[in-house]
């Protein structure tokens, strides 16, 4: 709508609202057909290029693939979603009727397989696709929601969904919001509230549970009516320690540095190592590890410069050792689990 | 008489996606927003109820609107309207502020006027609605805090 045409009414006012409230728009030549799926001839053309331009969808799922190791199978959940809205928008735009899919989620898996990223990526996704309006994601956990006193959590519930609204909500150990052996636990009310929003609001804000696999899945059972709005069960599988070296390769790129050949087979080596012991952590526990190793690795140098009064290259502040590595205390036997 | 004030006065009675874009516009602007409700129109009320708490760290202007439908639930027959307040100048300042509720039946004002010394004449705005008593004021139930 040009300016020309009539006076401004205000910042937000000359704007078509519903395209800044809604799906996308309905073409203006498409605009006046009553039924479109009768009136409309099947081979119509649609425009799909400025669709999938318009919302550079194709270089979100490239960055998606490029920076996510493995987690075939999430990718492909994401490439889906996207693919539905993209198709969502283009029948929009020739006035054909689609329904918002429900998008809540849950992520299921162990530590450090990327569950936090996805949603960070899904939130991206999702704005750019028009179905978020914002696409932040908001992350809480139990205490951000459940109150500590009768009358609290409903409130605070609210607040924090708020917060969320136009975004990704994203709820990490889900399962810890109710317990079901305390009936006069409080997060009860919470569960209730986000049942509510995730029905009735769906076009607001989308709901991510995360957690373990078999304490969610216990959590959904507890709570009837969950699992069925939830419309993606999506699994984070552990990754092989082929995939973990990649992480490790990818990470250490994006900090500018880099391994020798020897050092590369130390950290393989080193990596065995580390998934037989407890606490493993995946993709965290190689974030952790290449920190202690950049760690020892500056404190190599610092030596150096104190012994031999040495000058440093470009080379040595960049490459990281295999004796760097072998420094670690998982090469330890007596920290070795199955020799000690 | 349909009560004026606050900033699109003049315009009809905005729509619901009207005021989520004016929000946005000021959670945008990093102005934190605010619904407040009263059933006395007198333009010198200035101090309203507040409904619920302000509204800080918000992204999306949905939940101001969710709160505005809450705040008509609970108060059918009572003014509401959106304060938007701007912090940039170390206090909060009102930035942006517009009825977004009315009553169905908004009976007006009746003036007064009082003789007083030497054919002084003082004026004073009397609201009809307000001379029920606070809560029954437009037929509607008592005043629901939020």
């Amino acid at each position: 709508m040009s300016a020309d045409a009539r006076p401004s009414l205000g910042p937000g006012l000359d704007e078509r609202v519903e395209d800044r409230f809604g799906r996308g728009l309905v073409d203006e030549s498409f605009a006046d057909v009553g039924d479109p799926l009768a009136d409309l001839p099947d081979d119509l053309l649609v425009e799909v290029a400025d669709a999938v331009r318009d919302t550079a969808i194709r270089d979100v799922l490239a960055r998606l693939d490029e920076e996510l190791v493995a987690l075939h199978e999430v990718k492909r959940r994401v490439r889906e979603v996207a693919a539905l809205l993209l198709v969502d928008r283009m029948r929009r735009k020739i006035g054909l009727d689609s329904e918002p899919p429900t998008l809540h989620m849950s992520f299921t898996g162990n530590p450090g397989t990327g569950k936090t990223t996805v949603a960070q990526r899904m939130g991206e996704v999702l704005h750019k696709l028009g179905y978020l309006r914002k696409g932040h994601v908001v992350s809480v956990s139990r205490d951000d929601l459940v109150g500590q006193y009768v009358g609290h959590t409903a409130p605070k519930t609210r607040e924090v969904l708020k917060r969320a609204m136009g975004g990704v909500l994203f709820i990490d150990e889900a399962y810890h919001i109710y317990r079901v052996d305390n009936e006069r636990d409080y997060g009860q009310e919470t569960v209730e509230m986000l049942l509510q929003m995730m029905e009735n609001d769906r076009a607001d804000l989308v709901v991510i549970m995360a957690g373990y696999k078999d304490k969610i899945d216990r959590f959904f059972s507890d709570v009837p009516g969950l699992s069925s709005r939830i419309g993606h069960h999506i699994d984070f599988p552990d990754y092989s320690s082929d995939e973990l070296a990649q992480i490790a390769r990818l990470m250490l790129d994006r900090q500018q540095y880099r391994f020798t050949p020897e050092a590369e087979e130390a950290f393989a080596d080193y990596l065995a190592r580390r998934m037989r012991q407890p606490r493993f952590a995946n993709g965290r526990s190689v974030r952790n590890a290449l920190d202690r190793l950049r760690m020892r690795h500056a404190n190599r140098l610092w030596d150096a410069i104190d012994h031999d009064d040495a000058t440093l290259s470009k080379g040595d502040l960049v490459t990281i050792t295999a004796d760097d590595i072998h420094a670690s205390r998982v090469f330890d036997f007596a920290h070795d689990p199955e020799t000690s | 008489m349909r009560i004026t004030q606050g900033t699109f006065s003049y315009l009809d009675d905005l729509t619901d996606e009207q005021i989520a874009a004016q929000v946005q516009y000021g959670i945008d602007n990093g102005w934190a927003p605010q619904v407040e409700f009263t059933d006395d129109p007198h333009p010198r009320n200035v101090y309203w109820h507040i409904w619920g708490l302000p509204m800080f760290d918000l992204q999306d202007a949905a939940a101001v609107v969710h709160e505005v439908k809450r705040c008509r639930e609970a108060n059918p027959d009572h003014y509401i309207r959106v304060t938007i307040y701007d912090a940039s100048r170390g206090r909060q300042t009102t930035a942006l502020q517009f009825i977004v509720n009315r009553p169905a039946h908004e009976p007006g004002f009746g003036l007064d006027r009082q003789e007083t010394h030497d054919r002084v004449i003082r004026y004073t705005l009397r609201s009809y609605a307000a001379q029920a008593p606070h809560g029954s004021r437009y037929d509607g139930e008592g005043p629901i805090g939020g």
